[in-house]
C-alpha cells in the first residue's frame, strides 16, 4: 500500500488514466459495435488490434523507409508520417474486420449457429492471427522508431502534458464523437442501429443485412486500428502477444459501461483507465488486474447490465 | 450427411439390456487398453512424434476429456458461459501442491481437499456472478481465472512464478506403482474418474437437476417462472463442474510433480471450452469425441513444431464452418425424439 502517491500524483495519474482509457475505448469500439449489432462477443478483436500495431510498424519503417533507430522528424514530415501511419493501421484493421466476419461468422450466420460455435470461430480465427504473426516476427518483440519528439506542453497541478498523452486524448475525442455523429445521424448509422433493433424487421425494411454486418465490422476495425497506432506510438513497441492484455482490458471496458451502448464505452473507458492506474501506483502493478476484476464484479452486482446499461432499444429480449 | 449421433441412438434403444452393458465392457476394455496401442502393430499410427504417446494419452487426452466433461455440465447442460474454468483446476493442482509438499498426506487423501477447495471457489464465484447474465457472466468467470493465476503468481505460499516443485507421486494401489516415466496408472486413474464423471451427469440429467438445468439453459426466465430456483441449480452445476476440475488438477499436479501458474493461463480455458463446443455442446459423447481430437492433434503434428498451433486454429476453424454446432450435435436428437412423439 503505498497511499502517498494519492496526493503527490493525483492529477497525474489522471491524465495518464485518461490517455490509457482513450486507447480502451477505441479498441472497445471494435467489441461494442459488433455486439450491439449481432450480439456477439467479437474475440478476434484483440487480435486485430495487435495486427494493427505491427501494421503501425511497417507504414513507418517498411513503407515510409525510417530506420528503426532514426531521429526524430519535424514539421511537415513528422505529421505527414503520422497521419499515413495512422491511416494505414486502420485501413488494415478494417479489412481485417471485414475478413474475420468473413471467415469466422458469415457461414455460421447462414446456417443459424448457436452463440458459442461463433466463440469458438472467432477464437480459431485469432489463433491463426497470432500465430501467423508469432511466425512471421519470431516471437521476437518489435520496437517502433521514436519519430515523434515527445516534448513537453508543461506541467498543470503536477501533471506532465507530453504531446503523445494530449495527441492521444484530442484524437480519441475526435474519433469518438464522429463514430457517435455517424451512427446516430447518418443514414447507414441509421441502419445500423435498426438491425441491432431487430434484424428481421431491418430486413423487411429493405436494409441490407450482410452489408450492415460488414459494415460494423469495417468501423470496429477502423476504430481497433486507430488505438493500435496510439498504442504504438505511446509505449514504442510490440509483440505478438500484446493483443490479449489490451482485448482482455477493452472488453472489460466495453461490459463495465454496458455492452453494445456507445457512450456506456466511453465512460467505462475512462473509469476503466483512472482505475488501472490508481490500482498500480498504490497497489503495485501485479495487482492491477485482480482490483479491475474486483471492482468489475462489484459494479455488476450493483449494476447487472453495466453502468449505463445496455442502451433501451438493445435490451436483449 | 451421415448423422452419426442419431444411428447411435436408434440403434442403443434397440439393444436389450445384456446387449447393452456388454457393448458398455468391451468398449471400457478397449479404451483400458489405449496405452499399449502404440506398441501394438496395426494401430502403432496413433504414436505421437517426440513426446512420448503414453504420456500424451494421460496429458492433454484424459485429462482434457475429464475436465471437458467437467466444463459441459456448467456450459453444455445449463448454459453457463464461463471462460475462467482453468481457475478450478489450477486451485486443485495447487491444493495437492501446498499440502503434498508441507503435509504427510498422499494423493488419495488430499484428492476429496481439491475438491472441496475447487467446490468452494465455485461456490464464492458463483455466489455473486450467477446473477449476472450470458456475456456479463463470461467477462466475471475470465476474471476470476486470471485472478487465480496472478494471485498464485504473487503469494509466498505458491512459490510465485517458480511455482511448487517436488509435488509427490500418488501411492501405490492394488500394487499399481505410479511412477514418473510410467503413465499407464494415471491413465486409468484418470478412466476410472471419467466413467464416475459420465455415470453422475448421466444420473443427474434425468433427475430433478437435470431438467432445472435444462429448463435454464432453454429459457431463464420461464424456467423461474415454473417455480425452478435459478441461484440454486446454477449454484449445483457450477460447484460440480468445479469439483471434476478441482479433482483434474489434483491428479495432474500429483503425475508432472511440478506446478507453475503459467501452466494455467487463458489458453487452457478456453481450449476447454473449444473441446466442449467443437465435440458438441452438451452430449457427453461429443465432448470426448472433441476433447480427444483437439488435446491429441496439435501432439500429432508436432513435427510441424512451429505451425502446429496455426495447424490446430485452421482446422478448428474449418471445422467449425463446415458443423457449426459441433461434431456430434445434441440438437437432432431433440429432434428425433420430437418427430417420434408425433
Amino acid at each position: 500500500m503505498n497511499l502517498q502517491v494519492l496526493e503527490s500524483q493525483f492529477w497525474s495519474l489522471c491524465l495518464q488514466g485518461v490517455a490509457l482509457g482513450f486507447i480502451y475505448v477505441l479498441i472497445s469500439l471494435g467489441y461494442t459495435m459488433v455486439y450491439g449489432v449481432l450480439r456477439l462477443i467479437n474475440f478476434a478483436n484483440s487480435e486485430v488490434f495487435m495486427v494493427g500495431t505491427f501494421a503501425t510498424v511497417v507504414a513507418q519503417v517498411g513503407i515510409l523507409q525510417n530506420e528503426t533507430n532514426s531521429q526524430s522528424l519535424h514539421g511537415f514530415r513528422l505529421i505527414y508520417t503520422l497521419t499515413f501511419a495512422l491511416i494505414f493501421s486502420m485501413l488494415v484493421c478494417g479489412f481485417l474486420g471485414v475478413l474475420v466476419e468473413l471467415v469466422a461468422y458469415r457461414r455460421l450466420r447462414s446456417l443459424g449457429a448457436k452463440p458459442l460455435g461463433f466463440l469458438i470461430s472467432a477464437i480459431a480465427v485469432s489463433i491463426v492471427l497470432l500465430e501467423t504473426i508469432r511466425i512471421v516476427t519470431y516471437s521476437r518483440p518489435q520496437t517502433s522508431p521514436r519519430l515523434l519528439d515527445k516534448w513537453s506542453f508543461g506541467e498543470f497541478a503536477g501533471a506532465n502534458f507530453r504531446i503523445d498523452t494530449v495527441m492521444v486524448i484530442i484524437s480519441g475525442i475526435v474519433i469518438f464523437f464522429t463514430l457517435d455523429r455517424f451512427v446516430t445521424k447518418t443514414r447507414l448509422g441509421k441502419a445500423i442501429r435498426a438491425v441491432s433493433m431487430s434484424e428481421e424487421i431491418s430486413k423487411l425494411m429493405g436494409i441490407n443485412l450482410n452489408r450492415v454486418v460488414s459494415l460494423t465490422f469495417f468501423i470496429g476495425g477502423l476504430t481497433t486500428g486507430a488505438a493500435a497506432f496510439f498504442y504504438t506510438t505511446v509505449y514504442e513497441t510490440t509483440q505478438f502477444n500484446v493483443g490479449f492484455n489490451l482485448g482482455l482490458a477493452a472488453f472489460t471496458t466495453a461490459v463495465l459501461g454496458g455492452i453494445g451502448n456507445l457512450r456506456g464505452a466511453f465512460y467505462g473507458g475512462m473509469f476503466l483507465g483512472v482505475l488501472e492506474q490508481f490500482a498500480s501506483a498504490i497497489l503495485g502493478s501485479q495487482w492491477k488486474s485482480v482490483t479491475v476484476f474486483t471492482v468489475l464484479v462489484l459494479v455488476l452486482l450493483l449494476k447487472p447490465n453495466g453502468i449505463f446499461g445496455e442502451a433501451v432499444q438493445q435490451t436483449r429480449t | 450427411m451421415i448423422n452419426l449421433r442419431d444411428k447411435g441412438a436408434s440403434i442403443w434403444e434397440n439393444w436389450s439390456p445384456p446387449a447393452r452393458s456388454s457393448f458398455v465392457l468391451i468398449v471400457i476394455t478397449l479404451v483400458a487398453l489405449l496405452p499399449y496401442a502404440g506398441d501394438f502393430g496395426p494401430t502403432s499410427f496413433l504414436n505421437t512424434p517426440i513426446s512420448s504417446y503414453q504420456a500424451v494419452l494421460v496429458y492433454p487426452i484424459a485429462l482434457f476429456v475429464l475436465m471437458g466433461l467437467g466444463l459441459n455440465i456448467v456450459v453444455g447442460k445449463s448454459g453457463l458461459l464461463d471462460l475462467g474454468y482453468v481457475a478450478f483446476f489450477a486451485i486443485g493442482a495447487y491444493t495437492m501442491g501446498i499440502m503434498g509438499t508441507m503435509t504427510s498426506l498422499n494423493t488419495w487423501e488430499i484428492l476429496p481437499f481439491g475438491i472441496f477447495f475447487a467446490m468452494l471457489a465455485g461456490l464464492l464465484l458463483g455466489l455473486p456472478a450467477l446473477r449476472l447474465r450470458g456475456d456479463y457472466l463470461a467477462i466475471v468467470t475470465l476474471g476470476f481465472g486470471e485472478i487465480v493465476r496472478i494471485i498464485a503468481l504473487n503469494l509466498q505460499v505458491t512459490g510465485g512464478p517458480n511455482g511448487v516443485v517436488g509435488v509427490p507421486t500418488p501411492p501405490p494401489i492394488l500394487g499399481q506403482k505410479f511412477e514418473l516415466d510410467d503413465h499407464k496408472a494415471y491413465f486409468w486413474v484418470i478412466l476410472i474418474m471419467i466413467l464416475l464423471v459420465i455415470w453422475m451427469v448421466r444420473r443427474f440429467t434425468v433427475r430433478r437437476p437435470g431438467r432445472a438445468w435444462e429448463a435454464i439453459r432453454q429459457d431463464e426466465d420461464v424456467a423461474a417462472l415454473m417455480g425452478v430456483n435459478l441461484l440454486v441449480y446454477k449454484l449445483w452445476s457450477f460447484t460440480i463442474g468445479a469439483a471434476v476440475g478441482g479433482a483434474g488438477g489434483v491428479i495432474y499436479a500429483s503425475k508432472t510433480m511440478f506446478i507453475a501458474p503459467d501452466m494455467f493461463t487463458f489458453n487452457t480455458s478456453i481450449l476447454v471450452l473449444a473441446c466442449v463446443v467443437f465435440g458438441g455442446l452438451g452430449n457427453i459423447w461429443g465432448v470426448i469425441l472433441g476433447a480427444s481430437i483437439l488435446a491429441y492433434l496439435p501432439e500429432r503434428i508436432r513435427f510441424i513444431s512451429n505451425a502446429r498451433q496455426l495447424v490446430f486454429g485452421l482446422v478448428l476453424l474449418v471445422i467449425m464452418n463446415v458443423r457449426p454446432d459441433g461434431l456430434l450435435p445434441r440438437k437432432k436428437r431433440e429432434k428425433i425424439k420430437q418427430k417420434e412423439a408425433k
